[in-house]
């Protein structure tokens, strides 16, 4: 699914990351626990989080997770929106939940990693 | 950047790593994925070495007193060498169990704290070693075979 699509869907606002809303993503992970996200999430992943501070970024970064989609209307401070300009990541925001979020995108079609426990 | 007198390394790097500081944390971790990435080394050997350097720098910020993190590379494996000033680990087997934490508020509050550091360290990594002294401090080594 494109970033693009993704932002549609959820009637999300682009904070940063225009150059990159055509990318594909493979899968979505919905969660606010980043130690949960650090053991499955892979490449061409959106993360969908209602946290919003700097170590969202690192996470994404560590991961190569192409876009994270703030839930619930959060707007990030400006030097995470720095962060995540400076690592090419694309950077949406939502007023839906996190459940409304992520069952908007399962119903679009896109699907969580299988989980294969390999790093 | 220095060069090791071990003929065998080709590249060392140290970071020193600031306790308690949230802002910071994952730089280190950070440098360490740029730099890999520059010298050419697989994508996904990058990640993984990404992944267990984040959550050793994440640890030594919530847990540690400060310290430092090295990477060592050679021709046949990454070394990720890290080694804090303490308070040292209690009970490594107990830390090393998927779910048991020590973390503070603050860092669950910030998305961390769920007892997945160590374990995740293991499973990104070819070889771990970690051996810690109360009162002393801890060393981690995670081997990553290229």
């Amino acid at each position: 699914m494109k970033i693009r699509t993704i932002k549609e869907l959820l009637d999300a606002r682009l904070i940063v990351g225009e150059d990159f809303l055509d990318n594909e993503v493979l899968y979505a992970c919905g969660s606010d626990l980043m130690s949960d996200v650090l053991t499955f999430v892979k490449e061409q992943t959106v993360l969908l989080t209602g946290l919003n501070n700097p170590q969202v970024i690192r996470t994404a970064e560590m991961l190569d997770v192409s876009a994270i989609v703030l839930v619930r209307g959060k707007t990030p401070s400006p030097d995470i929106i720095q962060m995540a300009l400076e690592r090419d990541i694309v950077l949406l925001s939502t007023d839906n939940t996190l459940f409304e979020a992520c069952g908007k995108l399962y119903e679009g079609g896109l699907r969580g990693r299988p989980d294969d426990s390999k790093c | 950047m220095t060069q090791n007198a071990n003929e065998d390394v080709i590249m060392t790097n140290t970071y020193e790593i600031e306790a308690g500081n949230f802002t910071l944390a994952g730089e280190a971790a950070s440098n360490i994925k740029k730099l890999l990435r520059q010298l050419g080394i697989e994508a996904k050997i990058v990640r993984r070495v990404a992944i267990a350097a984040y959550e050793t720098e994440i640890n030594m910020v919530i847990h540690s007193v400060g310290g430092t993190m090295k990477l060592e590379i050679t021709p046949r494996e990454i070394i990720l060498k890290a080694r804090d000033r303490g308070p040292g680990i209690e009970d490594i087997e107990l830390a090393m169990k998927e779910g048991y934490s020590t973390a503070t508020e603050l860092a669950r509050e910030l998305g961390f704290g769920a007892g997945m550091g160590l374990p995740n360290i293991k499973r990104c990594s070819d070889k771990l070693h970690l051996q810690s002294e109360l009162g002393q401090g801890t060393y981690l080594e995670a081997k990553f075979f290229l």
